[in-house]
């Protein structure tokens, strides 16, 4: 791997001149390299990240289709990771137009990572940095303990769609609360409550004894408050630890909990296997965003790149090798999801809606179509609307907020649908609906969710880990549930349940419709299916599955 | 989405084959969609834009070898927990019986994620679309089995990644599928043959007499007596003429007897090709039979010659393991007339004397001769001479399970119980996976 070249640096340097002319921002910093066939060998498995600790799935084939992209919520072809400075991979031989293409799309995507806020957990760190350092322990780690650090990656990995990515969020953008730390409020409300159970008066001299030392000491009252407690109960600091540090529990996190709650890592021979979870609870993390943000953050980058190339001096006379290079990337194709096409025609619908003040209540108000395809207010807040968009939303609300009837008409959108013609064996596509609310729901379906598990607070305890799936429509992969419970077991040292909705019958119907060739399907609502479904309990122990209906 | 041609997808090396598929007709007036692409996450700049192709090398490069992937997953199992590894996709024997099968470890990250073949409403099915036509028009048409040069599954530029293959010829394959997945070793080759045949040639060589003076053999011993007797001085030009010929220096060519190894077994591959077959049932059908291919050609050592028959309503043998593979037809299924070719062949190359023969025939289950009144009698006739029956049922997942025609008359004949040694049935889901196809393998060839 080597830096571009001085020369084309100089064009990088100058793209992100004009970008900044237009309002983009990012930090001044950004690393270019040009990547071989034999980097590219080494970094696709890792994601793109070239200091990912090692593990040796990432150098096996990993089985193709089944969920993959629910699996791997990461493309291993990102041309830029979003780390500080910001690193991006290119071809060795693209000639300077297309560079100068690239490169603005390069800018969207770190533009799009600095200020969109569903990133904001990652805007302290260089990624890079601290996967470097991760890997080194990892590294350490399987030195000493051999192929046991794999079986704990392992088995943290299949738990690594189960952090509290939202609650992590929260935090951030939550106001700093403005109440005592946590270790006074664990002391007071905890401690001195449940555990020594003293007696009122004794517990107002406390109160009294800490103000005076917060109010005679600001900067170090409350450790000054501590000392004596903690000599005279050593045992203080440990349990506060064990609480969760004063965090409250939500039992949305599956890798965290078992960081604070499992005695079995809680071990000392066992102790290193946390550092394992945190480093891969720590990767999840910071993929998180990107999976949830990929039609717009592609959609925002080729909007610019388009909009900054065509106005860029530099690239007289490419116009034409531009414009074939970008209809390939934005073109929406016949049949198929592209999300640089959807997002960037999406950016430009919101433009010009904005522009027309068509975000108010008086267009929403307005149902006369011909006053509809008039209503224009000048407003002209397009731009800053645009910018609004790709700070605060993530795939989800931009799809669910911004596609509609007029959107799917004026692009000629259609929800595509497929039908077995077995004489000729070939799949007929035919256009099911043009509807906003057909096409609306197919793209959500495609969008990245992975299911929601929580822990039940109340009946986990010393003896199970008890994890609830909430049920939204679609079941779990069967297969995976045996692997996957097996090892929470490890990790949680005793048995873990899971309960889960599974089909217990379907009802077929009665007979397949003949198709004519040539002719589309008719619509057959009454042949759906029949579902119905039952509440079942996994129950993993000693590493035996059983299963059992709630 | 016109992907430009540096874009498409590196293909894995060995795929040339000549014989492509015949594409579909077409109906005029549509268009032809290769690939649809529904998922947003397939897209990478890198490929995409930047038009660079996936990595091409072996996954060698990082692992030291197949076998020490698969002593790690071993260890696994010592440490109580299953094994990873599966030896996945296996890319069928090259052309003109080269016996390469392209062994792809693989294996896959098991998480808590939602079943993506689940579709319980219509609401959110489907795929994105773009264009004219009107409701319910059909826009375009796709082949169900990926053309030649195009991947299925996928991304655009092949965000998914070429598999990192490995090649691997079928006799090591058989080895991995005794070894680390432990197939029973065939104790009992069928009966006691003789397994060679003797052939005469002048491959022996003798001094003094013989049928035939090997001149270079012979001028060799001269020069070796000569150098012996002191006669050549090597600071001097060498005189020929000057060296004395003794008797014995003459080495003749003289008729012997030459082992000759011939093949050991032979294996019918059957396969049903009919309609209902495509698909899934076939993936696994043909998947099991090349391991079933592998794991006798490692047991004889490589000495194993096998037969390809495919058959619907009617049944004919195929030269190759590709045009076995690829195959289908639309129409019925006749299962008995498969049998009857094997016995035919059998009979008039007089098999049954000099070889093992095996019979492995897969099928969904479908057969129009639903008693089974032509098929029993033919199993019959074979079970007189073949080391075993294996018959495979790769049922369609519309059908209730167990209720197929073959498994319904091959129960009810009661051979399976009577002939436990001779003939033996598995059947599985359409959407068996490995470790259930290698399992099938055994309740085949066990003992």
């Amino acid at each position: 791997m080597q830096l571009i070249d001085q020369h084309t640096k100089a064009i990088m340097e100058g793209c992100k001149e004009r970008a900044r002319d237009v309002g983009l921002s990012f930090d001044d910093e950004s690393l270019e390299y040009v990547v071989t066939n034999r980097d590219m060998l080494e970094l696709s498995p890792k994601v793109m990240i070239p200091t990912m600790y090692d593990y040796w799935v990432h150098d096996v084939e990993v089985l193709q289709g089944k969920g993959k992209y629910e699996l791997y919520p990461s493309n291993p072809f990102e041309t830029v990771i979003n780390t500080r400075p910001a690193i991006s991979f290119y071809n060795d031989n693209n000639p300077d137009w297309l560079n100068v293409m690239i490169f603005y799309h390069v800018i969207g995507h770190i533009d799009f990572f600095q200020n969109n806020l569903y990133f904001k957990h990652t805007w302290d760190d260089d990624f890079a940095g601290q996967a470097l350092a991760d890997k080194r322990t990892i590294a350490r780690l399987r030195s000493e303990k051999g192929r046991w650090v794999d079986y704990v990656i392992e088995f943290a990995r299949s738990l690594d769609n189960q952090v509290d990515y939202h609650g992590v969020l929260a935090d951030q953008h939550r106001p700093a609360r403005n109440s005592l730390p946590a270790r006074v409020d664990y002391y007071f409300d905890v401690f001195l409550q449940d555990e020594q159970q003293v007696r009122v008066n004794e517990y107002v001299q406390e109160i009294e004894r800490y103000n005076k030392c917060v109010r005679e000491n600001p900067q170090g009252g409350e450790d000054e408050f501590f000392q004596p407690i903690l000599n005279q109960h050593p045992e203080f600091a440990a349990m506060f630890e064990k609480e969760g540090g004063g965090r409250r529990e939500r039992g949305r996190d599956l890798l965290q909990f078992l960081i604070d709650h499992s005695d079995f890592l809680d071990r000392d021979e066992n102790k290193w296997m946390k550092t394992i979870l945190q480093i891969v609870r720590k990767t999840s993390l910071y993929f998180q965003p990107q999976i949830r943000t990929k039609i717009m953050n592609e959609g925002w980058a080729s909007y610019w790149h388009e909009t900054l190339f065509m106005r860029d001096d530099r690239i007289g006379g490419h116009e034409v090798d531009f414009a074939r290079v970008n209809s390939a990337v934005t073109s929406m194709p016949r049949v198929g999801l592209n999300p640089y096409a959807l997002g960037m025609r999406l950016f430009y619908f919101i433009e010009e809606a904005a522009d027309k003040g068509r975000y108010s209540q008086q267009f929403l108000s307005l149902l006369d179509r011909d006053q509809r395809r008039k209503f224009d207010q000048g407003t002209g807040t397009g731009q800053d609307f645009i910018f609004a968009v790709r700070e605060n939303l993530n795939d989800f609300l931009f799809v669910n907020n911004f596609i509609e009837q007029d959107f799917v008409t004026r692009n000629k959108l259609f929800v595509a649908d497929k039908v077995l013609d077995e004489q000729r064996m070939v799949w007929q596509w035919y256009v099911k609906s043009r509807s906003a609310d057909d096409y609306k729901a197919m793209v959500k379906e495609q969008l990245y969710h992975p299911p929601h598990i929580t822990i039940d607070l109340d009946q986990t305890g010393n003896d199970a880990l008890f994890l609830v799936h909430h049920f939204e429509g679609k079941p779990l992969v069967k297969e995976f549930i045996h692997n996957t419970l097996l090892g929470t077991e490890f990790l949680w040292g005793r048995k873990v349940m899971l309960e889960t909705t599974e089909v217990k019958s379907i009802k077929k119907p009665d007979a397949q419709q003949p198709v004519l060739p040539g002719m589309g399907p008719i619509p057959d609502h009454e042949a759906e299916p029949e579902i119905e479904w039952q509440r079942v309990r996994y129950t993993m122990k000693d590493r035996k599955l059983s299963k059992g209906l709630v | 989405m016109s992907a430009r041609d540096h874009e498409k997808p590196a293909r894995p090396g060995d795929h040339k084959v000549p014989e492509a598929p015949a594409a579909p007709d077409y109906t005029p007036g549509v268009d032809i969609i290769h690939q649809v692409w529904n998922t947003p996450y397939v897209y990478g700049d890198l490929t995409f834009i930047q038009a660079m192709g996936t990595p091409r090398g072996a996954y060698t490069a990082r692992i030291g070898s197949l076998d020490e992937l698969m002593e790690l997953d071993k260890k696994r199992e010592e440490d109580g927990f299953p094994r990873k590894i599966r030896i996945g996709k296996l890319v069928k024997p090259g052309r003109g019986g080269h016996q390469k099968v392209i062994v792809v470890p693989t294996t896959v990250e098991e998480k808590f994620v939602h079943d993506p073949n689940f579709k319980q409403d219509e609401e959110g099915g489907g795929a994105g679309g773009s264009g004219d036509g009107a409701e319910g028009e059909v826009i375009g048409e796709q082949p169900v089995r990926p053309q030649e040069g195009e991947g299925e599954g996928t991304g655009p530029g092949q965000g998914e990644g070429g598999p990192h293959e490995m090649e691997s010829n079928a006799y090591d394959l058989g080895k991995i599928l005794t070894e680390q997945f432990s197939l029973p070793n065939l104790r009992d080759k069928g009966k006691k043959r003789s397994l060679t045949k003797y052939t005469y040639d002048l491959t022996d060589r003798n001094r003094g007499f013989g049928q035939l003076l090997d001149k270079k053999a012979t001028l060799r011993q001269v020069v070796e007596t000569n150098i012996n007797l002191g006669r050549i001085d090597p600071a001097r030009d060498i005189d020929t003429s000057e060296f004395l010929v003794a008797p014995r220096d003459r080495i003749y060519r003289i008729l012997s007897r030459e082992k000759d190894f011939e093949s050991q077994a032979v294996v019918f591959f059957l396969r049903d090709y009919s309609g209902s077959m495509s698909g899934k049932p076939t993936e696994v059908v043909v998947s099991q039979h090349v391991m079933i291919y592998s794991w006798i050609l490692y047991q004889y050592a490589g000495q194993v010659e096998s037969r390809f028959i495919l058959h619907d309503t009617e049944a004919k043998e195929v030269d190759d393991f590709y045009t076995y593979y690829n195959s289908r037809v639309a129409g019925g299924t006749k299962v008995a007339t498969a049998f009857r070719l094997v016995n035919e062949i059998v009979q008039q190359e007089n098999l049954a004397r000099d070889y093992n023969i095996y019979v492995f025939h897969g099928t969904d289950g479908d057969d129009w001769d639903t008693e089974g009144k032509e098929s029993i009698p033919e199993i019959e006739q074979m079970m007189t001479y073949a080391a075993r029956i294996g018959v495979t049922i790769a049922e369609n997942s519309y059908g209730t399970p167990g209720e197929t025609e073959v498994e319904k008359y091959l129960k009810g004949s009661g051979l399976l119980e009577k002939k436990k040694n001779l003939i033996r049935l598995d059947v599985m889901s359409e959407s068996a996976e490995e470790p259930r196809i290698i399992q099938g393998i055994k309740n085949l060839i066990s003992e």
